[in-house]
């Protein structure tokens, strides 16, 4: 099926999967359905609030809100969907999040016993997820939401979650600080990725539909559901800002020192300026200048990881040019923070705050869960021997982070966890089509 | 390291079933097919072909972290089985699925389509692939490495190191 590019049909797919849009806050919603009937009356309430990609494009200037819809795989039967199509999609999407706990590293404190929301339970069917340009126009769609949910008896709303990106607002960051959204794979077909970024990728590493990186289509039955979909991870982290701080003043004496610390574990400055272009002091113009802030390998700039220690977050998460199959491996983020800021120089609160973020992929195994089970959790990775990922992977105080220094590296031990899995569920982002099709299925097909 | 019948001594869930453990010698398989009637001679040339591919490019399999690969063919009966070892550094379904991404990329095809219930449509199908893998993995019960858990960059790091040290006492003469 390999040959030119397809043109995308940007006026079925969600835009969540191309766009990202200039929203301040927002509210994930987690539902159920009773009966089919139910959920069928939730999603034709909201079909006409679902944007295209094409959409959104046009209007993203005048819009306030942004809506996806996307379903679990119980949701799919929930809603009525057949047993052939439903078993036509992948097994890692059938067994879902918490089935696939132990090999994604979800233990100890991350296990799906400990998640808030409802979210480990088998009756969590959709999200809805609403971005909004500021907090007043989200109450007025979360006013709007219930007063569906009051004409939807079929339908239970397990939890809520609501975003707020974090103080100061000129740039994306997350509650550690660092600066968020730097590195992005662009689809072919849909712009140019920056400098250092790659080339475009072919549209079926993430939309289901169309001819991936080795020329495959991949499309569970039927078509009218699943094309233009993708797959959806979902990833809620709480973010233990105190402890990362108190490890910070641990290991660096002055606050240049912090700062230097804070860069290696992540692999960039806080400013979001990559450690190999600049290894030795920060570079905030560098960080944000979105031409610089990607262009750079690690193969021959950095190969012994002087400057990017190579257990690093960033260096798991993206080996570049150090990486095989990297083109089969790339994924699209998408998502935001939440829980108020901790001040700086304040006492760890007990609040939770963390991010609440999709990966997007046409893949799970593939592409998430490859991630997830060795760039992050290997303990071997690059041959380390005995490191996660330092600020998302399973850590327990008994691994530790290397950093690579002439004349002898630098050895941390008993590395704490910055970061522990709240809640998180694997989901298909329907096209608009297919939303339709969702909502017009019989009640004959309903499963209990 | 004496190892349970199953291949593992507690059952830890890989993306695609159980992870086999590392032993002294590492991660590895021994896989064991029998192949289709009259593809023995194909299974041969098919020796002579990866031969050429890796003179070619020196570096072709370095993503498969390997140490060694055996191929034996031999007979039970009056049947062929074919029996594939691999010594290598990450786990079984890195290993397979980089190695389905590695014929892909350099045009070849795999000798285990000469074995009997293989998925024919195993480019597009990489679980398939892998399915089969394991499917026809036979655990060892016993591994023994004369230098334990050392990994194969290590061994070349250290050739590396050997190299450096005679330029240097070359540059000493």
């Amino acid at each position: 099926m390999a040959g030119a590019p397809q043109m995308l049909e940007l006026d079925d797919i969600q835009h969540i999967l191309l766009t990202r849009t200039p929203a301040l806050n927002g509210l994930y919603a987690f539902v159920s359905f009773r009966d089919a009937a139910g959920g069928q009356a939730w999603l034709t309430g909201l079909l006409d609030k679902v944007q295209s990609a094409a959409e959104v494009e046009s209007t993203v200037a005048s819009s306030k809100r942004w809506v996806t819809l996307a379903f679990t795989w119980s949701g799919l039967r929930a809603l009525g969907v057949d047993d052939a199509s439903l078993a036509s999609f992948p097994e890692e999407f059938r067994q879902g999040m918490v089935a696939r706990a132990e090999m994604l590293g979800d233990t100890g404190p991350n296990h799906p016993d400990t998640w808030v929301g409802g979210l480990a339970s088998d009756k969590l069917h959709a999200i809805g997820i609403l971005f909004a340009r500021d907090a007043a126009e989200r109450a007025r769609c979360v006013s709007e939401h219930q007063k569906l949910l009051a004409q939807c008896p079929g339908v239970e709303m397990l939890s809520t979650l609501e975003l707020e990106a974090t103080p100061p607002f000129d740039y994306a960051h997350d509650h550690f600080g660092y600066r968020d959204r730097l590195s992005q794979p662009v689809i072919e077909g849909t712009g140019e990725p920056t400098p250092g970024s790659g080339a475009p990728l072919k549209a079926g590493e993430f939309i289901l539909g169309y001819p991936d990186e080795d020329g495959h289509v991949t499309l569970p039955q039927p078509e009218a559901l699943s094309r233009n979909g993708s797959y959806l991870a979902y990833r809620r982290l709480q973010e233990h800002v105190g402890a990362f701080r108190d490890f910070l003043r641990q290991h660096g004496e002055t606050p240049e020192g912090q700062e230097l610390i804070a860069a290696k574990l992540m692999g960039r400055w806080r400013s979001g300026a990559p450690l190999v272009l600049a290894p030795e002091k920060d570079d905030p113009a560098l960080g944000a200048d979105m031409q610089r802030n990607n262009d750079f390998g690690y193969k021959h700039q950095d190969p012994h990881g002087y400057a990017v220690p190579l257990g690093s977050h960033c260096r798991r998460m993206n080996p570049r040019d150090t990486g095989a199959n990297m083109n089969r491996r790339r994924m699209i983020r998408r998502g935001a923070t939440y829980g108020p800021p901790l001040a700086e120089g304040a006492p760890d609160d007990g609040v939770e705050r963390g991010i609440a973020a999709f990966v997007v992929c046409g893949s799970l195994i593939r592409q998430f869960e490859f991630a997830q089970n060795v760039w992050i959790n290997d303990k071997n990775f690059h041959e380390l021997g005995n490191e996660r990922d330092p600020i998302i992977g399973t850590q327990d105080g008994t691994l530790e982070f290397k950093i690579p220094k002439r004349p002898i590296k630098q050895r941390i031990t008993g590395l704490p966890a910055f970061t522990t899995v709240r809640g998180g569920a694997y989901f298909f982002l329907p096209g608009l089509k297919a939303l339709r099709y969702l909502s017009t299925l019989g009640d004959g097909h309903a499963k209990s | 390291m004496a190892i349970p019948k199953e291949g593992f001594f507690q059952l830890e869930q890989g993306r695609y079933g159980p992870v086999f453990p590392r032993t002294p010698a590492c991660y590895g398989f021994t896989i064991i097919a029998k192949i289709k009637p009259g593809r023995e001679q194909a299974i041969r040339e098919y020796g002579t072909k990866i031969e050429q591919t890796i003179a070619g490019l020196p570096d072709g399999l370095a993503v498969l972290k390997l140490h060694y690969l055996r191929w034996v063919l031999f007979d039970i009966g009056k049947e062929t089985y074919f029996m594939y070892q691999g010594i290598f550094d990450t786990d079984f379904d890195k290993y397979t699925e980089d190695a389905v991404a590695l014929f892909s990329k350099y045009g070849i095809n795999t000798v285990f389509e000469n074995l009997e219930g293989f998925p024919a449509d195993w480019k597009t199908n990489t679980p398939a692939f892998i399915k089969f893998v394991r499917e026809h993995q036979r655990p060892s019960f016993l591994e023994y490495g004369e230098y334990p858990f050392v990994s194969a960059d290590e061994i070349k790091r250290a050739l590396k190191l050997k190299a450096a040290f005679s330029e240097m006492l070359d540059q000493m003469q």
